[in-house]
Parts: C-alpha cells; structure tokens; sequence
C-alpha cells in the first residue's frame, strides 16, 4: 500500500470521507460513556470542590486538545514551509478552527469552575491569561488565511506566526510552577505520576478520548472543505486568464 | 443520577455550552462544505474545465 499517494489533495478527499464516520461514531459512544462514569459512577463530590469538580472532565480534556493542537499545527505549518508541502499547510489552516474552539471552551469552563470556587469568572494571572493569548493566536493565524488571497503567501506567513506563537506553549504549561497563581498545580500530567484517584482520571481520560476523536472527525471534514476552496480559486484564476486572453 | 448541589447552573451550562459550540462548528462546516461544492457547480456550468480534463465537481 503507497501510503505517499495521500499527499496528494485529490488522493486525501476521498479517503478523509470515508474516514469521517469511522471516528465521528466512537467519539459520541466516548462522550457518553465519560457522562456515565462522570455523574453515576464517580462519587457524588469531591473534597472543597464539592459537585462542582464535574466541570474538570470537560475543562481539562479541552485545555489538553487546545494545547496539542497548536503543537501539531505548528509540525504542519513548519513542514508546509520547508518543503512547500501544500497538503501540510492545508492541514495547518484547518487546524486553526478545531484549536480555536477547544481552547475557547477550556477558557469558558474554567470561568464557568472558577466562580463558585474563587468567587471570579476572570483572574489575569499566568496561566488564564497564557491561554487567552493562545486562544488569540488561533483567531490572528484564521484572520491572516482569510486574509492572504494567495494560498502559498499565506502559508508562509502563517507559519512564521505560528511557529513564533508556539513560544507561549511552554509558558502556558509551566506557567504553575513559574508564578504563584490562582490555578492549580498540574495533577496528571506531571514527574512523578498523577496525583488523581482513577474514580476521577478515568472520566477525564476518557472524555480526552472522545474530543481527540471529536477533532479527527472534524479536521477530516475542515479538510476537504480546504481542498475544495483551493480547487474553486484555481478554477477562477483559469477563468480570470480565459477572460483576459 | 447524583445530585449536582448548589452550582448545578453552573454544570449544566458548561456542558450544555461545550454541546452548543461543537453543533455550532458542524453546522459551520457543513454550510461551508455545500458553499465550497455550489461554487465549483457554478464554474463548471460557466464552462471552466481542470487542466486534467476532469469536471470540476468530480470529487467525492
């Protein structure tokens, strides 16, 4: 099997349409399943937070798909740019709009946890506001494709943006342990093992599952839209040098 | 089910908004898709061809 053939756009289509139901169907069937251990396995509260630690299962899967997004949009972006992969900006462009709306609801949760349990929907500490950068990165790298008519053009600029973004990566992600902030410690992934009963990582991990397939299923279908609107442009610049001949 | 306390607005509504955002971005991609095929539809009915000879709606 040539598995070299699926970089070309005209090769993926298809395939990513036949792909789409194979991870949309199990990240339903996930979804429910982290709901059922969630709310009628794990136990009713959980020490200070009481019921309200059920935000968690949603807020943290989030925040990881967020994250892990920007760095597999930055290894798209990095490669379309080197080898002048078009496939792999594709890919980095359509990346922005599933990063963009996990990173928004990890935002929107954890204002949503926030409230009952430091009495703030907002706090400008480091690790709220590293991800509010992030969250803003998306949004400028979605404005810049929209913006370049020139798809080459734009994924140039794209990717010098992205790549000069992934700095705040490690920020976000040490942010806890760099400054004193309302946040909490990382608790499952960190040296030394999570510190998290598996009555409660096992909700967690799954509903990670589920949105990791969710993405999938969503990226395969951004996808094909992408290699759509590459395919309309080069048929109106056809048309624009048929009418000017 | 457990009960879900004092802060259940605040459970329901993080779930109920994770549930609307993601109907949300399928509903976008969906219009986005039928927008992108009426486009090339609408090339290809102006007569403009692929280099390979192919309709510009033969891709499935």
């Amino acid at each position: 099997m040539n598995l070299y053939k699926y970089a070309s756009p005209s090769a993926f289509y298809p395939l990513a349409g036949r792909m789409i139901p194979w991870f949309g169907i199990p990240a339903v069937i996930l979804f429910a399943m982290s709901i059922y251990f969630g709310f009628f396995v794990a136990p009713e509260r959980a020490g200070d937070q009481n019921e309200v630690y059920k935000i968690i299962f949603i807020h943290v899967a989030a925040a990881w798909m967020g994250m892990f997004l920007y760095v597999l949009m930055a290894i798209y972006a990095g490669i379309g740019w080197a080898f002048n992969a078009r496939l792999a900006s594709m890919m980095a462009s359509a990346l922005s709009k599933t990063g963009a709306m996990f990173t928004l609801l990890s935002l929107v949760t954890g204002s949503l946890w926030g409230r009952p349990m430091w009495g703030t929907y907002w706090e400008w500490d480091a690790r709220l506001t590293s991800v509010l950068i992030l969250f803003l990165m998306y949004l400028g790298l979605m404005a810049l494709w929209r913006a370049v008519d020139d798809p080459s053009r734009a994924a140039r600029a794209a990717a010098v943006l992205t790549l000069v973004g992934a700095l705040n990566l490690p920020i976000i992600k040490f942010s806890v342990d760099w400054w004193n902030t309302l946040h909490q410690p990382a608790a499952v992934l960190r040296m030394g093992g999570t510190s998290l009963d598996r009555a409660f990582l096992i909700p967690l991990l799954v509903m990670a599952i589920g949105f990791s397939l969710l993405f999938v299923t969503l990226h395969l279908a951004a996808m094909r839209n992408e290699i759509l609107r590459r395919r309309v442009r080069s048929l109106q610049m056809m048309q624009a040098s048929q009418q000017a001949a | 089910m457990t009960s879900l306390g004092p802060y259940a607005s605040f459970i329901v509504t993080s779930y109920t908004l994770v549930a609307a955002v993601v109907v949300l971005l399928i509903i976008w991609i969906t219009i986005d898709y039928r927008h992108q095929k009426e486009r090339l539809r609408e090339l290809e009915a102006s007569g403009i061809t692929r280099r390979s000879g192919r309709q510009a709606t033969d891709i499935r």
